[in-house]
């Protein structure tokens, strides 16, 4: 086995390389699916917002089809869906138009991944995104965790205006730190 | 399948820098404090975008190029080339791999940067390109300036290039920073200091490489990245 090579912090200044014009935006009008804005902040551990951070989402389309061959139905997956997005924070906080996923097999209800980077963070932190309109215990692994803690991974839905809204805080650390996962 | 129950840990912490270094100050604030929970590897995992030629420009690859205005950047020209391995030493094709750097003076062109030193009209400092078959990656660039820092007195980063790499499923993710031969300001740097293995700490210097050098053109260096995630083998039986 070769020894992995260590991550390093994406510092303060990647935005002008990592973050481009249109790519928090993952549909287009073609795109199958409920067209969400999902939004938040990542906040520090003084409640403090970042301004820093950059978050990644990753996602299944609207019938749970990622465009991807390790998926057996990659052939049927939404082609105007690629499912990849990032946003910076530096308005004060992250925000995605996109759509909510179709639950993968075998776990029956939907969620997103999410990676956030930022000045600070020598290594990323990986987290999912579930949604306050589903019945998330039927997910084992949502299930399976503190259930003190697992409501940190619920994006709240809000019906407003312009259309659905979810809303989804990362706490990096403090009394509700969002759960992470090691990968 | 087997590895859709059982978590398969990606990451090994002997290598990778904890959340919480105090000598890099902003990491005390930021640091998760909870111990992360093992993740099952599901299709939601072992899946990720999937880059091609077309999302890539002619002169992504060249940052001396691919921001000139009225001529070539300022600087020392650069070849910075490797090969992205996974953990079993086989190449990794189709990585996309993003840098990111300050120019010849140390500064970033990025509008916080507020260190008292030029921009240079003719650079951005960002390229990205995908790795070929093999796994090979190339840049040509300018080599990156020191630059202060805020994080104690006196405080000076390193030269460095920031990588980011997108492999080939959403685990295969890695975001550092690639260093120089011989730099004396690595061993005051807390951002590299808080990888906790001193030879983990090494390979994330570059080494001269006469061979990568073009006569009478630019340096070269080369700079290898293994790049953890879930093993190949997937793959290989499905296709
Ligand atoms: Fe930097």
């Amino acid at each position: 086995m070769r020894p992995q090579s260590p991550s390093q912090t994406v510092g303060p200044f990647f935005a002008f390389a990592l973050v481009r014009e249109g790519g928090n935006v993952l549909v287009n009008e073609k795109t199958q699916g409920e067209h969400i804005l999902l939004r938040g902040q990542v906040l520090d551990g003084d409640a403090q917002p970042v301004d820093d951070a950059l978050v990644e989402i990753w996602q299944a389309d609207a019938q749970g089809r990622f465009r991807h061959p390790a998926d057996p139905n990659y052939a049927l997956a939404d082609p105007h869906f690629r499912g990849f997005g990032r946003s910076g924070t530096a308005s004060g906080g992250f925000w995605f138009r996109t759509i909510k996923p179709g639950p993968v097999p075998p776990s029956p209800v939907p969620c997103i991944a999410v990676r956030v980077f930022a000045r600070g963070m020598l290594i990323h932190a990986v987290s999912r995104i579930y949604f306050s309109d589903h019945d998330n215990l039927q997910d084992p692994l949502f299930a399976s965790l503190d259930p003190e803690r697992r409501g940190t991974l619920v994006a709240e839905r809000q019906l407003t205006p312009a259309g659905v809204v979810y809303h989804w805080d990362i706490r990096l650390q403090g009394p509700r730190e969002t759960v992470f996962f090691d990968l | 399948m087997s590895h859709h129950e059982s978590p398969s840990r990606v990451l090994d912490w002997s290598v990778q820098p904890p959340y919480l270094y105090s000598p890099y100050v902003a990491t005390v604030r930021r640091a998760p404090h909870h111990p992360l929970v093992p993740l099952p590897a599901s299709l939601l995992e072992r899946t990720g975008p999937v880059y091609g030629e077309g999302d890539i420009g002619p002169l992504d690859h060249d940052l001396t190029k691919n921001a000139a205005k009225n001529g070539e950047p300022l600087g020392e020209r650069i070849i910075v080339t490797g090969r992205v391995l996974d953990e079993s030493g086989r190449g990794v094709p189709g990585v996309l791999v993003e840098i990111w750097q300050a120019n010849a003076a140390g500064r970033y062109i990025h509008k916080n940067d507020q260190h008292d030193a030029p921009l240079d009209p003719n650079f951005v400092g960002a390229g990205r390109t995908l790795t070929d078959d093999q796994g090979y990656y190339r840049f040509i660039t300018i080599k990156p300036g020191a630059y202060p820092w805020r994080n104690h007195h006196n405080a000076w980063r390193p030269a460095h290039i920031h990588f980011s790499l997108i492999g080939r499923n959403f685990s295969e993710r890695l975001v550092t920073q690639m260093y120089f031969p011989g730099d004396p300001l690595l061993k005051y740097d807390p951002i590299y200091q808080g990888i906790p293995n001193i030879k983990a700490r090494e390979r994330l210097i570059s080494s001269f490489d006469l061979e990568t050098t073009r006569p009478e053109w630019a340096l070269g260096y080369r700079f290898d990245i293994v790049l953890a995630g879930y093993d190949r083998t997937y793959f290989e039986e499905d296709h």
